[in-house]
């Protein structure tokens, strides 16, 4: 059968406030455990919380970015459950009022077309805790420095039909909250997690299959895969002549396999109801329409600002503009090289692939884009050729320097001398009497394909540093006697 | 010295005709005498009202401090003391001592008041009677067969018998005001809102509210002077400047519009009672007021809305007493859910464990928009009737509840008897209103209390019309015989 996948997305976003939603206790990754907690992370008796100004902030940014409608008045609710690691036996949540309603997103994907994904609401919440198994001998160890801290729950609707929407849509997301600021987008560190919801039905058919509910997925590939996984397990079910149990279930990265954690009918009566220590809140226009006209550029105006003003392709400038470190490190090399094809060629080239090999952001490369694009430079003045600024550049990595100091320490200034070119020529052509010969005798097409041999010889002779521009004129100039 | 007011004793503190320690010391004499046969304090903090009473003098001998400094008061044991044990009545935190003060029982204490302890009370406030609590019912000290009243019970027997100059209290369906009134002093509910809830352990959040709890009407002002207030951290907390309570309190009454409405005056209420309750409005009356009959249509519905909307509040605010972090623990847990269970059904009472089953009920998936939903819409009707009634008149008065102090153990096997004793009180902690109960006479040898009621923020409005009555009557004066043994 051919099956069509259908996936919505929850993403689970840490908003990188410097508090805690309801409390004053700091938020951090990493502190010792239960040193970033007050009473009220705590749920002591009495202890009432306070709604942090700086999340609804941030919550109100996000919902511009995504063009959706701003809760005028949303509401806190309370999520009732019972667990070690949640202190109040409630989690403070939003329901049936969010303070973000429907927007969408136009995803571009990596063949250049493009996807509008519904975004159903995006919602503040406080998270839990944290449970330890290891280290306390068959006890649990509760660490409550999480507790409390300000998410952002973004629920799409079910609209996304691919393993690869469903990654450029979170990478989307992802570019959008760290543009805004309002996330560090750190998903090792658990701050961007996905739940994923996933069902299939066969093609052409309008009723939704039953799903299932993959939780905490915290990286791009992690979702890509946990899909692939998913969508399999669910066809050999369906295939079988088997039915899909509405359930939640693990993604196992080790072992690439999805696991049942819980089903429907285990599933928590939450008990929602408003919180009675939280006013609603209610905003003013003006308060809404101050947060708009104060937004950062975003992705996409980025992406369509690279087009324009430095004439790139779609595919480079979305690239390009994908995070906002990559597109200041693409802006502050270029003021300095002023030729945005160079510099966009070797940020996607050169650079990018330096970063793949050690894994590392743009922000932590070991040269910055003020020595990147002087580097560049030198390629533009012809002080150096392209082939000889990648070990430049592979030497500045290593920290040997800027390139001016690589350039000089290691002789690598191109040869622009020409009496030296023409001296260089002079001692190859004699010293290659025959293949002159041939090459007077030969007609165009043939003298064309002769003339790399040349070329070759000069640039050995020089070690790379005759600049190409001036060999290949005076080369044909020399050669034809 | 035990029956004078707060007025009278600042100044004896002032012109040192006594210490705060010495006047410490006689209080905690009387309960030290006369709290055996009450059971109104579950904790009494010599130590810190000694430590507190001797900084109170030093202040006053530099000419510092305000009216409330170095008077001994109590506090309802709900509200967090730092370093001193805060049960709430129930086993769940019979360990229990918070690292952190209220904010009700910071501000009294930063006015310079003595602690001299905590309060018995119903378990986590749930009750009428103040026989719900593990500390063990308290007695009426009018009549030692009789309830206090509840579930402030212990704050309201302590100020009757001489034990407290004053008390806090909490109110989240009538447990100021109706043991205020089975035991003859008065009492306060503020509006929701004007006195911050931090630190002080929820029973229903939207309905709880703290107050004063004293022998008169300027006693309460004394109090809520300190007591009243915007506070940060409570985000339910009114950001709005407080009166000076004490300013208005001689302001004549020529001229007040009264309110009685109808509903408090039917089927169920003590006519002894109802006499009382006429007897005051006369009195107010010659004081130059003006009574009209007013009506409340939707005052019975307050009792399914209440009984709806706290016991589901309460199975939220309840689930933090886990035996995780604090309070009682079961010995030797099997697993997490057998913790769970034995740590809760140890540590809760009967009364508070039904409570919380009928609002886990109430809440449920399903059940919501037929109880909570619909409860929430008769409290907007319950709070309509209100505001309309007082556009036409400035105070509403009735009595608080439809009896005097009943028998211990008289209706704890009839819970639907028990919840009708509040059938006059409920309703106000719904509005969000502020009321209060002043003693107007008694019944058989029992205190009767009037209940006044008033607009949104309008406690000094309130207080004026009590003082100007205390001012022309002596029911709050009176002192029950087993006070005055000691």
């Amino acid at each position: 059968m051919n099956w069509e996948v259908v996936i919505g997305l929850e993403i689970h976003t840490q908003l990188s406030t410097k508090s805690k939603l309801f409390s004053g206790a700091a938020v951090g990754f990493g502190a010792e455990p239960n040193t970033q907690t007050t009473l009220v992370d705590l749920g002591m008796p009495g202890a009432l919380p306070v709604f942090n100004k700086e999340a609804l902030r941030m919550a109100v940014m996000f919902g511009h970015a995504i063009n959706a409608e701003i809760g005028m008045t949303s509401v806190f609710a309370r999520k009732n459950y019972f667990y070690p690691d949640l202190p109040k036996g409630y989690q403070t949540s939003q329901m049936d009022h969010p303070i973000v309603g429907k927007g969408y997103l136009d995803v571009v994907l990596d063949d250049g077309t493009t996807s509008r994904i519904g975004i159903t609401r995006a919602h503040l919440e406080e998270d839990a805790g944290k449970s330890l198994h290891e280290d306390f001998q068959g006890m649990t160890g509760i660490d409550l420095n999480r507790s409390s801290t300000p998410l952002l729950e973004i629920v799409s609707e079910p609209d996304i039909r691919s393993a690869k929407e469903a990654v450029a849509y979170v990478k989307m997301i992802h570019s959008i909250v760290t543009y805004l600021g309002i996330c560090d987008g750190n998903m090792a560190e658990g701050s961007m997690r996905c739940d994923i919801n996933l069902s299939l039905r066969p093609k052409g058919q309008k009723e939704y299959g039953t799903r299932t509910e993959i939780k905490n997925v915290n990286s791009f590939r992690f979702i890509e895969k946990a899909i692939y996984t998913e969508i399999e397990r669910q066809a050999d079910i369906l295939e079988d002549g088997g039915r899909i149990i509405q359930e939640t279930r693990l993604y196992d990265p080790e072992k690439n396999e999805t696991r049942s954690m819980r089903s429907k009918e285990d599933a928590n009566d939450y008990r929602y109801f408003p919180c009675p220590d939280l006013l609603p809140v209610v905003l003013t226009q003006e308060y809404v329409d101050d947060i708009k006209t104060s937004l950062p550029e975003l992705p996409s105006q980025k992406a369509a600002r690279f087009q324009s003003e430095y004439a790139l392709s779609e595919y480079d400038a979305s690239v390009l503009s994908s995070s906002r470190a990559m597109a200041e490190f693409f802006e502050n090399a270029n003021d300095v090289v002023k030729d945005a094809k160079l510099t966009t060629n070797w940020v996607m080239g050169e650079l990018s692939k330096l970063l793949n090999q050690e894994q590392l952001d743009i922000e932590n490369s070991p040269v910055n884009a003020q020595a990147f694009g002087e580097l560049l430079v030198r390629i533009k003045d012809d002080t150096i050729n392209g082939k000889t600024a990648k070990d430049v550049f592979q030497a500045m990595w290593n920290g040997e320097g800027s390139a001016d100091e690589i350039i000089e320490a290691k002789g690598l200034k191109q040869v622009t001398d020409t009496g030296a070119i023409e001296a260089m020529i002079q001692t190859i052509l004699d010293a290659n009497a025959a293949q002159v010969e041939q090459y007077r005798a030969a007609d165009d097409d043939k003298q064309k394909k002769m003339i790399g041999f040349f070329v070759g010889q000069v640039m050995k002779a020089s070690q790379g540093k005759a600049n190409p521009g001036l060999v290949n004129p005076i080369l044909a100039r020399m050669l034809k006697g | 010295m035990f029956e004078q007011s707060i007025a009278t004793l600042a100044k004896k503190l002032r012109n040192k005709d006594i210490s705060s320690v010495e006047l410490t010391r006689l209080f905690l004499a009387r309960i030290a005498k006369l709290d055996p046969q009450l059971n109104s304090f579950i904790t009494v903090s010599e130590q810190r009202a000694l430590e507190q009473a001797a900084v109170a003098d030093t202040l006053l001998q530099s000419g510092k401090g305000t009216s409330l400094t170095g008077i001994p008061v109590a506090h309802k044991d709900l509200f967090c003391t730092e370093g001193t044990l805060t049960t709430c009545g129930s086993k769940m935190l019979h360990n229990f001592i918070p690292p952190y003060e209220s904010t009700v029982t910071s501000r009294i204490q930063q006015a310079g008041a003595v602690m001299l302890g905590k309060t018995n009370m119903d378990e986590f406030a749930m009750g009428s009677s103040n026989e719900n609590s593990f500390y063990g019912a308290v007695k009426n000290p009018w009549n030692l067969d009789m309830v206090p009243g509840g579930s402030s019970g212990g704050s309201a027997a302590a100020v009757a018998a001489g034990l407290a100059v004053a008390a806090t209290g909490t109110d989240t369906g009538g447990s100021i005001r109706q043991p205020a009134s089975f035991c003859g002093i008065t009492g306060l509910k503020p509006t929701y809102g004007r006195v911050s809830r931090f630190g002080m352990i929820a029973y229903a959040s939207s309905l709880d509210q703290g107050g004063p709890m004293a022998k008169s009407a300027e006693d309460c002002a004394h109090l809520m002077q300190a007591m009243a207030g915007f506070d940060e951290k409570d985000s339910t907390s009114a950001d709005k400047p407080t009166d000076d309570y004490l300013a208005n309190l001689s302001a004549p009454l020529t001229g007040l519009k009264i309110g009685l409405p109808k509903e408090y005056f039917g089927n169920g209420l003590d006519p002894k009672v109802a006499d009382v309750i006429m007897s005051a409005v006369k009195e107010f009356e010659e004081l130059g007021a003006t009574v009209k009959e007013i009506s409340l249509p939707n005052l019975q519905l307050s009792i399914p809305s209440y009984y709806v909307i706290a016991p589901s509040e309460a199975s939220s605010n309840l689930s933090r007493f886990d035996g995780v972090r604090f309070g009682h623990r079961c010995d030797n847990p099997q697993d997490l859910l057998d913790m769970y269970m034995r740590s809760r059904a140890e540590g809760f009472g009967t009364e508070v464990q039904k409570r919380i089953m009928v609002g886990t009920y109430a809440l449920s998936e399903g059940y919501y928009d037929a109880y909570y939903l619909k409860a929430q819409k008769i409290r907007r009707l319950i709070k309509e009737d209100f505001v309309k009634a007082l556009e036409e008149v400035d105070v509403i008065m009735g009595p608080v509840a439809p009896t005097t102090a009943f028998g211990l153990g008289s209706k704890t096997n009839d819970p639907v008897a028990m919840y009708l004793e509040d059938i006059y009180t409920l309703s106000v902690n719904l509005a969000g209103i502020p009321a209060m109960s002043v003693p107007a006479g008694f019944a058989d040898g029992m205190p009767v209390g009037l209940q006044i009621m008033g607009n949104y923020f309008a406690e000094a409005k309130l207080l004026n019309v009590a003082h100007q009555y205390q001012q022309h009557t002596d029911w709050h004066l009176q002192t029950p015989n087993m006070a005055k043994g000691a």
